[in-house]
């Protein structure tokens, strides 16, 4: 602290500028070249750094950089499960794709499988219903035939019996079978 | 503080710009020793309370998504880290908590100076004299030790003519000694400027007419001293880094 | 009498010296202005060189603060 000539001298001084310098406090008017304080400050100081040392190298920095490292550690993870993530998604995609592909095949089969059913049950009953027309008509045309034949054999008798009355009706006197050629070469022709 | 009771009795313009630095003890009034506690050493312990509560508690939950004062906490950390291996390599990290000490304990000295009634310990060229020779011991030590008499290299610039080289040689060693000075002094005068200055400025707020004018030159100085401490903690540490560079790697 | 003299001395000797600190803010802002220069040119260099900025700032600034210093100590501890 001050002493009694660094007193004076800052007394006149605060004479002669009316800058008071406080000379009970500061020795030589700047407490930065206080050198009786000098010990003090150094003492605290390297207190002070040791301690702030100690803290630092013990406690804070490890356990900052193991925090860094943890959050880089997560990240780097994270960053691979999302692309572990994304490569199952695509996958994925693919499947619901090849699966629709399918589908949309086996659809496609079935309908093709359907159709040809149905074509195959439509030509079966179309054949047989041909075959039930061929054999319908041709029972048709059988009768219409007999009827035919029929219709004839009435024909040539009735001509032949008319024949026959003719010639006796006219005189004469026609034997049956003369007649009979006669008539059917007339009826034939 | 003293200059209240000065000033009451004075009167008038009564500027103390630097009363605002002078070392007390805590308790009476008796000399200074050594080992007295004082102002100096409650605002050393504030700063230390500082450290452990910025970069121990505000981690201690060590959580991934980190909260505000964990992030504050990461970004000092993460910023003198990559200072250090920018500088000096990645054989410079071996010093990254010597350096971190440095720069946690200036910065904060010089923020929680700036509160008002604080103590500014980093504005006084003990503190900061014992820092810088610190530094410049060590560099020097550091150097000899790794690289031998090849350090003295440093001074001798091959590239340079040879007839220049002892002039530049000279000049090399001078400004190789200035370094702590400097170094020590830029961060003591740069803190004590700027605390000076507000106080000369809060004298005039005494004159009611300039009053108003006074407060907003408070105010704006007040603002560039936020800055100015936060730069000449950087500043201070990247001159570190760049010395121990030169002691890790003396060849230019 | 004679300390009057001496510390008219003192005090006028302080405001001269406060002179040099008009030269290390004519150094500060010629490093500041010449580092805003290189940068408008080449942007992306810019980010790389701002540790250079604040040690050249710091240098310059350094001589300012010793004559600043030299006038405090003109005033306070002559």
């Amino acid at each position: 602290m001050a002493t009694e000539t660094h007193a004076t001298n800052g007394e006149g001084l605060a004479d002669a500028t009316g800058v008071a310098s406080h000379s009970a406090d500061a020795a030589p008017g700047m407490p930065q070249l206080d050198f009786g304080t000098f010990p003090n400050q150094v003492f605290w100081l390297v207190v002070t750094l040791v301690v702030i040392y100690l803290i630092l190298s013990r406690v804070a920095l490890p356990r900052i950089s193991a925090i860094l490292a943890e959050r880089a550690g997560t990240i780097t993870n994270d960053i691979a499960a999302a692309e572990d993530l994304k490569a199952k998604a695509l996958e994925a995609e693919e499947a619901y794709n090849k699966a629709l592909a399918d589908a949309r095949s086996e659809a496609q089969r079935i309908v093709a499988a359907a159709k040809a059913d149905i074509q195959s049950d439509l030509d079966v009953a179309i054949e047989k219903a041909d075959a039930e027309i061929a054999a319908k008509s041709a029972e048709s045309e059988k009768a219409i035939a007999e009827i035919r034949a029929g219709a004839l054999e009435a024909i040539e008798e009735v001509a032949k019996e008319t024949a026959a009355e003719l010639v006796t009706a006219m005189g004469g006197n026609a034997d049956a079978a003369t007649i009979d050629g006669a008539v059917s070469a007339r009826v034939k022709g | 503080m003293a200059t209240e009771a000065h000033g009451a009795e004075e009167g008038g313009l009564v500027f103390h710009p630097m009363d605002q630095f002078i070392v007390k003890p805590l308790f009476g009034d008796g000399p200074v020793a050594w080992y007295t506690p004082t102002n100096v050493t409650l605002w050393m312990a504030i700063t230390i309370l500082a450290v452990i509560a910025l970069l121990v508690l505000s981690t201690s939950r060590r959580s991934i998504v980190p909260s505000r004062g964990q992030s504050v906490a990461e970004l000092a950390y993460g910023f003198i880290y990559k200072m250090v291996e920018d500088v000096t390599g990645k054989e410079g990290l071996k010093y990254f908590p010597y350096i971190m000490t440095l720069f946690m304990f200036i910065v904060l000295a010089n923020f929680l100076g700036l509160l008002p009634m604080a103590f500014t310990t980093t504005s006084h060229i003990a503190v900061t004299a014992l820092l810088a020779m610190a530094v410049f011991l060590t560099v020097t030590i550091l150097g000899f030790v790794k690289n031998g008499a090849s350090f003295l290299g440093l001074f001798w610039v091959s590239s340079a003519p040879l007839a220049l080289r002892p002039v530049l040689a000279v000049i090399e060693i001078i400004s190789y000694f200035v370094r702590p000075v400097s170094h020590s002094i830029r961060l003591a005068g740069n803190m004590m400027a700027g605390h000076a200055v507000i106080k000369v400025f809060a004298a005039f707020a005494a004159i009611a007419a300039i009053s108003p004018l006074s407060v907003v030159a408070i105010t704006a100085m007040y603002g560039l001293e936020v800055l100015v401490a936060f730069i000449q903690a950087y500043v201070f540490t990247i001159l570190t880094c760049v010395y121990l560079k030169d002691a890790l790697h003396p060849h230019h | 009498m004679e300390g009057d003299i001496v510390q008219m001395g003192a005090f006028i000797g302080a405001g001269l010296a406060s002179i040099g600190m008009g030269g290390a803010a004519v150094g500060v802002g010629n490093v500041a202005g010449n580092y805003l220069a290189g940068a408008l040119r080449n942007p992306s260099a810019a980010a790389s060189q701002t540790a250079t900025l604040f040690i050249g700032i710091a240098f310059a600034e350094a001589l300012g603060i010793f004559s600043f210093l030299v006038a405090l100590l003109l005033m306070f501890a002559v």
